[in-house]
């Protein structure tokens, strides 16, 4: 893996949630069970995404119970009274579909990718799921053995995944973005199927519930096919969601985490508005083009200065993203140069941001930036996926698919003097979590857990 | 910030690449006058192009100087024709194309994509692309950063029991071979290579008849044909690469077992099996498909995962290359149950080369194949990937056109006769690592 793969993912940053610009392709529908429906017809294909949302992920959990929503998404294949374990995979796959599920802080989806004709089938399976999910006790006994292997697989043998897990618990005092959407192994080992049982009766309902269909359907006739399926399944009382705001930031905050590893990491991270929350509304975009000046490609200034022209950084990145509940992080992450030291790196990456606030940025560089957005936007609409993930994961945080159709323009009318502006007031070491890997020799005697010492 | 790919999620279980198989988009096919293939599809829905150079330039072909052609790959765009590093970046960007190369052991590609709705956007992007392909200059100082880059990537890969377990698994394999080789290349290796043997190396593989173009998007024929010979004019005509050895021939079954300070191992399974063109092809797909390579419903996962609960991810494939791939299975578990996963696997196997499937799972097998056909070209990102790769291998034409009657075709019989002759559970290579 080069260096930079490890850092784009140990960096987690979403995408940039970039839709339809212009005329909306988008058709809304609700069912009266509160359950809303996205429909965007594309016709270069003769197939379809459906994708089922649910707003829950790991930012509505608390101590004990973290990662219940990823076992719950795992346990979501295991079953309902009409379809046993295993089946619905079975049907899926005999239609010759592709389908999958994914879990994340703000949400939790399932999505098939079809011929267009085999929609009915998809739709009767997730109605089926969304209401009589057995949780047979004997799968879950296996089911959870597996997502511990998920675990050890991901993060605990992964020392960048390590260091951003405790970075990001650090970072977040109250906030539930401290915790890992894997959840803590602890937790893992304590998990118990009335748990699971709990979750779904509390958040798998059709009012919690968003359905996204992109590709070769005809809106209306998805609209009436999902009435049929989803339409007889009675709404919940939802629970109420409490802010949990995250408590003003007090001084900067550093850590190290030791670990078996070869390279030293560095990640920052700056407390950051986003754009659910932002007291001023052009914020966000201004930050998301202030990452795309530092970190959108070759010729943006970390590659260009800290990895070609100083050859102080082997890999170097900066992240944002705008699109979350919650307030967000504003990230770094870089690796040094062969010969080179964290601490000089952390300052180089210091000087990049000093001079974001001291100059405004270049106009040639803001056009660059633009540009790209631009034509991210027409590239993004080649994958029917990436088009049924953006309406989605804007529906689940809270911002509404609608938030999307005007992000080019918000993007282009970001000035200079916005981007220095969010620089000088978010980019402060008061508001700044660091985090530094520092690697441990690689001594087949000493396995993660003697360093991170869980308890078992 | 600018693509959807980074996202902070967890899927029920690992994607593995599937080997590419399409519905029939139309293709149209012809060679340059200095020999380079091209392979277009018109795709007029959206104002974009995509562009894939693929040459015969992996990393076998690296000779003494393991890592060779990932430097001249990863070089083409720090210096071409006037241009430095920051120019070229800068001229991609600035007209939002993304640019994009690598190498891998058979094949290295260089990619764009552009919009082609503004011409003078178009034309900048083409125009830097086509430099960039034709009269990279390797700058010496490029060159020294990127072996530094390069030892920073091997040692990121020490710390990294998936990768271990993958290179020394190839390295077991393929011992005395040319996919032996790690593509990063050695500490060793990268001391000797000199800005000369980049030079060289290119001159020599990325060359008319040593290449293939693939063109999907927003173009007309003629359009097509424009750009194929712009980009053609700056290659030499040269010589397509010789053909590979043949695999050493596989010995006793071994057990390579690596220490790591890991919670779980990290288990590879398998041999060398089949080339492209292997006429065995289509069984072997289909039927490994049944055994490990179809997701939630395959056999691997069933038993190692679904009945057991001892790993996340488990799976098998055959990876056909030019010269004959790897059969692989694979798995990661906790390291006290790494015996218990490698016993289930290696006695599945053995039972499935024995009986094969049932025809119940050959026939769904068969469905989620077929089925799914539609899927594997719904986007020109699909598209143009396909394209590169039938080019590559020289596959027929109508290689997508015919896929789904091949697939139909394949027997019982077929499978296990075909997994007879290419996986001898006898002789398989097993490393382990940490756990």
């Amino acid at each position: 893996m080069s260096p930079t793969r490890i850092l784009l993912s140990l960096l987690l940053i979403p995408a940039v949630l970039a839709p339809a610009a212009a005329a909306t392709r988008v058709h809304e529908y609700r069912l009266d069970n509160g359950m809303k429906i996205l429909v965007q017809p594309d016709r270069r294909a003769p197939v379809a995404v459906a994708q089922v949302w649910y707003g829950v992920g790991s930012s509505y959990e608390y101590g004990g119970v973290t990662g219940v929503s990823h076992v719950l998404e795992h346990m979501m294949f295991k079953g309902t009274p009409k379809h046993p374990a295993g089946e619905f995979s079975r049907i899926v796959s005999e239609l010759g579909g592709r389908e999958n599920a994914f879990t994340s802080r703000d949400y939790t989806a399932y999505y098939q990718v079809l011929a267009n004709d085999r929609l009915p089938v998809a739709f009767e399976l997730e109605a089926d799921r969304m209401q009589n999910l057995a949780l047979p006790p004997e799968e879950f006994a296996q089911e959870i053995r597996v997502v511990r292997e998920e675990r050890r697989l991901r993060t605990d043998d992964n020392p960048n995944s390590l260091t951003y897990e405790h970075f990001n618990a650090a970072a977040w005092l109250n906030s539930p973005y401290g915790i890992p959407v894997i959840g803590w192994m602890t937790d893992l080992e304590h998990m118990r199927v009335e748990d699971l049982r709990a979750w779904y009766e509390r958040w798998y309902a059709p009012n919690n519930a968003v359905l996204v269909v992109v590709g070769d359907v005809d809106p209306d006739a998805v609209h009436a096919l999902a009435r049929e399926h989803f339409g007889a399944i009675p709404a919940r009382d939802l629970p109420d969601v409490k802010p949990r705001t995250e408590v003003p930031q007090r001084g900067e905050r550093r850590i190290v985490v030791k670990a078996p590893a070869e390279l030293p990491t560095l990640l920052m991270g700056y407390k950051t508005p986003v754009l659910t929350s932002a007291e001023t509304d052009w914020e966000p975009y201004a930050l998301e083009v202030l990452a795309g000046v530092l970190s959108g490609g070759g010729s943006a200034r970390l590659t260009r200065e800290l990895v070609r022209g100083q050859e102080i950084a082997a890999s170097a990145g900066a992240g944002y993203n705008g699109f979350s509940r919650l307030d967000n992080l504003f990230m770094f992450s870089a690796v040094p140069a062969r010969g080179r030291t964290v601490a000089e790196l952390e300052a180089a990456l210091e000087a990049e941001i000093e001079r974001l606030k001291n100059e405004p940025v270049d106009d040639l560089e803001l056009e660059r930036v633009k540009a790209q957005v631009v034509t991210s936007d027409i590239y993004e609409r080649d994958s029917i996926q990436n088009q049924a993930f953006q309406l989605g994961a804007l529906e689940m945080v809270g911002l509404g698919w609608r938030a999307g159709e005007d992000y080019v323009e918000r993007i282009r009318a970001v000035t200079p003097e916005q981007v220095q502006a969010v620089a000088r007031k978010y980019l402060i070491s008061d508001r700044r979590t660091v985090a530094r890997l520092d690697p441990q020799p690689i001594d087949p005697a000493r396995p993660p857990s003697s360093f991170d010492g869980h308890l078992r | 910030m600018l693509k959807t790919t980074l996202r902070l999620f967890l899927p029920v279980f690992l994607l593995l690449a599937a080997p590419l198989v399409s519905a029939a988009p139309r293709i149209q096919h012809w060679t340059t006058d200095n020999g380079l293939r091209v392979y277009f599809v018109e795709a007029r829905e959206l104002p974009m192009l995509d562009l894939r150079l693929v040459f015969n330039a992996g990393s076998a072909r690296d000779g003494e100087l393991a890592g060779v052609a990932r430097l001249t790959s990863g070089l083409l765009n720090n210096g071409a024709g006037e241009w430095d590093a920051d120019t070229i970046a800068n001229r991609f960007e600035s007209v939002g194309a993304q640019y994009g190369g690598g190498a891998l052991r058979d094949m290295a590609w260089v990619n764009l994509r552009t919009l082609t709705s503004d011409a003078d956007w178009l034309e900048t992007a083409l125009t830097t692309y086509i430099t960039v392909v034709g009269a990279p200059n390797f700058p010496q100082r490029d060159l020294d950063r990127a072996l530094r880059n390069t030892r920073v990537a091997l040692q990121g890969r020490m710390q990294n029991p998936g990768e271990i377990a993958q290179t020394r698994f190839l390295e077991t394999l393929y011992a005395g071979h040319p996919y032996a080789s790690d593509p990063l290349g050695t500490e060793q290796s990268l001391d000797t290579i000199r800005r000369e043997d980049l030079q060289a190396f290119h001159a020599r593989h990325y060359v008319a008849r040593n290449g293939v173009l693939a063109l999907v998007g927003d173009l007309d024929r003629a359009g097509a044909e424009r750009i194929a010979a712009r980009i053609a004019a700056v290659l030499a005509e040269g010589e397509p690469a010789p053909a590979l050895p043949a695999p050493p021939a596989r010995g006793e079954a071994t057990t390579l077992r690596i220490e790591f300070p890991s919670e779980q191992s990290h288990v590879l399974i398998g041999q060398p099996a089949i080339a492209r063109g292997d006429a065995d092809y289509f069984p072997l797909y289909v039927g490994n498909h049944v055994l490990g390579g179809s997701g939630l419903t395959s056999r691997l996962f069933d038993e190692v995962r679904g009945k057991r609960g001892l790993a996340y991810s488990v799976y098998s494939y055959f990876l056909p290359m030019t010269a004959p791939g790897p059969f692989m299975m694979g798995v990661q578990t906790q390291g006290a149950q790494a015996e218990e996963a490698i016993g289930v696997m290696r006695d599945l196997l053995r039972d499935y080369i024995d009986k094969g499937p049932t025809e119940a799972e050959l026939a769904a097998s068969k469905r989620n194949i077929t089925g799914g056909f539609p899927l594997r070209t719904a986007s020109n990102s699909d598209i143009v990937e396909q394209l590169g790769m039938i080019g590559f291998y020289d596959l027929p034409l109508d290689w997508l056109d015919r896929f789904s009657e091949r697939v139909e075709a394949v027997t019982v019989d077929d499978v296990r006769e075909a997994f007879r002759r290419h996986v001898q559970p006898d002789r398989l290579v097993t490393v382990v690592v940490g756990g």
